[in-house]
């Protein structure tokens, strides 16, 4: 007898446990997200927006949270009550309890307050829905092109003249005039997804179509993201940074890369490797004759923090052990091991370490 | 009550020879041997779908780890998912359907055995050719030739250029023919409950889990299709250089996408519709009432079937519709959202003023309405679109899925093995052990999928083999991965419980749980032939009319 | 646990379901019905869309013959059943054969289209979008009339064996279904690729 009333007990316990755990786990998140990661790059934290869009998504999230958390709520609390109130007790007569088949003023009402919360929720989406999708882009806006490779973003700035990678340099977005940066989504191979969450929802960049993307960052830092739709192998490793800087130091920046890159005596040796050798089939190097499009354009490859699209951090030592084992750095990557004698890969590193 | 439905368990029965035993099992078409085999054969795909997770799980446990390399993660989450939903989920369900249709409708039988037979074996085919891909490229522990292209496998990755090798063609070979296999199921299940129901039992009598496996079916014959259709299409790209979805020639990867979900959005439905039929059979015997609102019950069901048709592009919400259709969208996602709620409501209103007791199978129930509740208020969250923008493909809608299939529909099958484990092999089940099982289970559950929710929100995309340090997911990652290891206890206990039980446990009557469908009224195992006398009924629980006839049930319907 | 105490015995009497068989071949049609669904929308999902090579209206001639054959072997087949249910198997027998052989010259029609398309117009199904769509769905389309060609034929060999008597004439309506549904399909499919696809 005591068993039974036991059971029970711990079984409404058990779900008001289930319930504080989750809870817990909320405050938890929430704490964590209060208190921000390394002061430089920024972690990909929704919950800190830093662009119009990333903001109009978090007001909308939160509506929708708050009022998940109630309904969540309310029914739990009507569950717990009645695993509580209606357990079969100790001494039970073993009668039946009253055969109840129904109710329907009950149904009616539960059907009814469901749709309103159901309409109220959908036209407050769709607003956002439209404020971010159909914006307009004004005349000052930053133009981009990401086109996405297997397993690296390819970043062309038409108007500007600049084509890097991995790495996107976009200005500050004074709110009073505002300087967004509107970016044209492309893919070379297969489905990738572009995703930033401090600055925008993402967005996928697929074969043969063209989508497009905006952001208007209104702090200077560095935002961390990565490719967001399984892509192959390396998926994993094709890593986002993008670079939000005040108008002059983008200015400057703008400046350096759309300059041809340094044409240095020392490293002669170094650049007729690269010259001669499959390098140039990939690889564009704006001065000299490689032009290849297949892999990032290494024209200014040292104003880059990364290699291999955020895999390593961009030293001598790493950038040679790319260049003669990739595996070894990010294996299923598309760049092949180039066979070079040590000497020769000495000299190619050697020149590579001048394209500022 | 039993009097004429003799238990066909003669004292020689166990001393037949193997052989024939064997051969009796593989050539049967009778429905409950099919229905075990295809329960068995799930849960052999069960454990070994829950050993590619946990493979993953190990890589994932901290960042930058190396316990498997990037080929062997992406064949295990590709191989995990198809597994997971093709070969244990959807035929655990067609296994429950083919042995509790026919029993509670009064019938000897489904409608087509041989079909069900066939449809059977294939099934086991497809699961068999997929899994001969681990053998084959790189052999067994770089994980052979097995598919990396992800369960959706999105074009072009699935194209040869990308795609070399045979890898892509096992998933799309295996799940075609199993496919097949499924709408030879379906269409049994109709046909089953539209022609071989007994007299008396009309469509409005019959229990709801007859209704919600009629529209799981339903669904089936018009979702499956889709699939085959993008399957063949997708073959016809590989081996005879069409250009479906070929962005090289013009061609389309978001038509596959399209051709997917239509597929894949009521495939989820498929799945949980038979969770929800569970529920609705055991809540109200362990609470002592009849089910709240049954003529609403049928209609949410319904519904949910028809409307589930129409919510497939919140899978894509990223992949650049205008605002208009990102918008409808978001709202017939919504609006999916009420009849489920609904059941919700109804399913409390059950235990409302009953007698609730707490076996396990009951247990289990309201752990499946727990965390239902949760998966579906997460489902909205996905469902306003911008919101979808951040948490789309990230770990957030990997935990929000999981919740539903694990949480929701394995917490539902788990109460129903043990609901009517008595009935299919004649002995009652440990209660202790069924009870061990079910906490070890929720505690290693909800470590496991509550914190994958967090990463989610904090930028972690999903199908990465590894992920960077610094981000915030380190110690969640962790967290997730420890909850898998008491989830594996809880099967080893549920596996240990079934075997010990089937073998040692006591024998049991034919209605331990003094129930009120007509699967109660015959011996436990019941006879090849089900019933003597095909029973007539004047209600929907024929059983308690007999029980209280004084009060029978057809006074108040 | 049965018959007695439960109910009036009257349920029993007028207790009537659908045929079973008629209920699966339903739901056969409703999941085919399904797969050319979405042939039919890449079809018109691709009208246009093609880079190169031969377009519609350059190769496509109206099977008018061939349609005509092929709507014809519905009604075929509906004599055909509607004289097995009279009981008369051998008029039953000659419709039958009818209706096989409008079928056989519904898919040679198809074939010769196909052979014209190919070696004289260089038409293949990986020549352009509009050659992966149209011999995909055109195909799939006579995949199906060759299936149920083949059932027509297993039901000719019984006929001329004299096993099909008017107690079978459940079953032929049940299979003539599937020839109606096959019928239907190509309706629609002559509309959309040979119409409005043109």
């Amino acid at each position: 007898m005591r068993r039974t009333h036991y059971r029970a007990l711990v079984q409404s316990i058990r779900d008001k446990i289930a319930g504080i755990v989750v809870l817990l786990a909320g405050i938890l998140l929430a704490a964590s997200l209060c208190f921000g990661g390394p002061a430089n790059p920024s972690p990909p934290n929704m919950f800190r927006p830093a662009s119009t869009p990333a903001d109009a998504i978090l007001h909308i999230s939160i509506f929708v949270l708050i009022i998940s958390f109630v309904i969540f709520a309310v029914v739990f609390g009507l569950l717990v009550y009645a695993l509580a109130k209606f357990r079969r007790r100790a001494g039970d007569d073993g009668r039946e309890p009253p055969q109840v088949y129904g109710s329907n003023q009950v149904e009616l009402a539960w059907t009814v307050l469901p749709i309103l919360i159901v309409l109220v929720l959908f036209l407050a989406t769709a607003r956002v829905i439209h404020s971010v999708e159909d914006a307009r882009k004004p005349p000052d806006a930053v133009e981009v092109i990401a086109i996405g490779h297997q397993f690296w973003w390819e970043f062309r700035y038409p108007s500007l003249g600049v084509v890097t990678a991995n790495e996107l340099h976009v200005p500050v977005s004074d709110p009073a005039h505002p300087t967004p940066t509107f970016i044209r989504l492309l893919s070379a191979d297969t489905d990738h997804s572009f995703w930033v969450p401090r600055l925008a929802g993402k967005t996928d960049l697929i074969p043969n179509r063209t989508n497009s993307t905006w952001i208007d960052p209104h702090e200077a830092g560095v935002y961390v993201g990565q490719c967001a739709q399984y892509c192959g192998t390396q998926h994993a490793k094709m890593l986002l940074r993008v670079y939000v800087e005040p108008q002059d130091q983008f200015n400057r920046w703008v400046q350096e890369e759309a300059k041809p890159a340094q044409m240095s005596d020392a490293v002669s040796e170094g650049r007729g490797i690269f010259e001669t050798t499959a390098c140039i089939n990939c690889h564009a190097i704006l001065g000299t004759v490689a032009n290849g499009r297949f892999g990032p354009d290494l024209t200014h490859l040292m104003s880059r923090e990364t290699i291999a699209s955020g895999a390593a951090s961009n030293t001598p030592e790493n950038l040679r052990l790319w260049i003669h084992d990739p595996e070894a750095i990010k294996p299923g990557s598309l760049m092949p091991a180039m066979n070079l004698t040590d000497q020769d890969l000495d000299a190619l590193t050697a020149y590579l370490e001048t394209l500022r | 009550m039993s009097s004429d439905s003799i238990a066909l368990n003669p004292v020689g029965e166990s001393t037949r020879p193997i052989g024939d035993r064997l051969h009796d099992w593989v050539t049967t078409v009778d429905h409950k041997k099919l229905g075990i085999m295809y329960i068995l054969y799930s849960l052999l795909f069960l454990v070994i779908g829950g050993i590619e997770a946990t493979i993953m799980r190990i890589q994932l446990i901290v960042p930058h780890n190396h316990f498997v390399s990037p080929q062997v993660f992406n064949r295990m989450f590709t191989m995990h998912g198809t597994t997971m939903i093709f070969f244990v989920a959807m035929p655990i369900m067609f296994g429950f359907g083919n042995y509790l249709v026919p029993l509670m409708i009064g019938a000897r039988d489904m409608a087509f055995p041989r079909l069900n037979a066939w449809s059977f074996w294939l099934m086991v085919f497809g699961g068999l050719l997929l899994y001969f891909s681990f053998i084959g490229g790189d052999g067994l522990y770089g994980a052979g030739n097995a598919p990396d292209v992800g369960w959706f496998a999105y074009a072009p990755l699935t194209a040869r250029v990308f795609s070399i090798g045979h890898s892509t063609d096992f998933w799309t070979l295996g799940l075609l023919v199993s496919g097949i296999g499924s709408i030879g199921t379906a269409a049994n299940i109709v046909a089953t409950i539209l022609c071989l129901r007994c007299p008396g039992m009309t469509l409005g009598k019959m229990p709801l889990l007859a209704w919600m496996n009629l529209v799981m079916a339903g669904l089936v014959l018009l979702a499956i299709s889709p699939l085959t259709a993008a399957q063949i299409m997708l073959s016809l790209d590989r081996y005879l250089g069409a250009h479906f979805f070929d962005t090289q020639a013009g061609g389309s990867a978001v038509i596959w996408m399209h051709f997917f979900w239509i597929f894949g959005h009521p495939e989820v439905y498929v799945l949980v519709i038979p969770a929800f039929a569970f529920a609705s059979e055991i809540i109200p015997v362990f609470s002592r009432k009849p089910i709240f609102g049954y003529p609403v019950m049928v209609a949410a069901t319904v519904s949910i079937g028809f409307v589930s048709f129409t919510v497939w592009a919140h899978h894509m919400f990223t992949v650049g519709m205008n605002s208009y259709a990102n918008s409808f969208f978001t709202i017939s996602t919504m609006v999916v959202g009420v009849p489920t709620g609904i059941k919700i409501f109804n399913w409390i209103a059950t235990m409302w003023g009953g007698k609730i007791q707490f076996k396990t199978p009951m247990l289990f129930c309201i752990g499946f309405l727990f965390q239902f509740l949760i998966a579906g208020l997460t489902g909205i969250m996905l469902a306003v679109a911008p919101f979808d923008w951040q948490l789309g493909n990230s770990y957030f809608v990997v935990a929000h899925f999981h919740y539903v299939i694990v949480g929701a529909i394995l917490f539902a099958l788990f109460g129903a093995f043990y609901y009517w484990f008595p009935k299919m092999s004649g002995r009652m089940y440990n209660e202790t052990l069924g009870k061990w099982h079910f906490w070890l289970f929720l505690i290693g559950f909800h470590l496991t999928f509550d914190f994958m929710h967090i990463p989610g929100l904090l930028g972690m995309p999903r199908r990465i083999y590894t992920y960077e340090p610094g981000r915030g997911w380190d110690t969640w990652n962790l967290i997730v991965t420890i909850g898998v290891f008491f989830q594996a206890a809880g099967i080893l206990v549920f596996v240990g419980n079934l075997l010990w039980s089937r073998l040692k446990g006591p024998v049991c009557t034919n209605d331990p749980w003094d129930g009120w469908t007509l699967e109660w009224s015959t011996s436990s195992p019941p006879p090849e032939y089900n019933f003597a006398t095909i029973p007539v009924v004047r209600s929907r629980r024929p059983l308690w009319d007999i029980k209280h006839p004084e009060d029978p049930d057809w006074k108040y319907e | 646990m049965s018959s007695t105490s439960l109910a009036p015995s009257s349920i029993e009497s007028e207790w009537i379901l659908p045929s079973r068989g008629r209920v699966g071949m339903f739901c056969l049609i409703a999941a085919e019905s399904a797969i050319f669904t979405i042939f039919v929308v890449a079809y018109i999902y691709y009208i246009g869309k093609s880079l190169a090579g031969q377009m519609p209206k350059n190769v496509l001639e109206l099977p008018i013959f061939a349609t005509i054959c092929l709507l014809s072997s519905s009604l075929t087949i509906h004599f055909a059943v509607a004289a097995l249910r009279s009981g008369k198997s051998r008029v039953f027998g000659i419709w039958w054969f009818v209706t096989i052989a409008l079928g056989t010259i519904f898919l040679v029609e198809t074939g010769r289209e196909w052979y014209h398309l190919i070696f004289e117009k260089g038409l293949t199904i990986s020549t352009n979008l509009f050659g992966t769509t149209y011999y995909s769905l055109v195909g799939l389309h006579a995949f199906h009339v060759t299936v149920g060609l083949i059932g027509l034929a297993i039901g000719m060999i019984l006929a001329l064996l004299g096993k099909v008597n008017e107690e079978h004439s459940e079953r032929a309506d049940v299979f003539s279904l599937y020839w109606h549904f096959v019928d239907m399909v190509w309706i629609v499919v002559f509309v959309v690729v040979y119409v409005v696809g043109r």
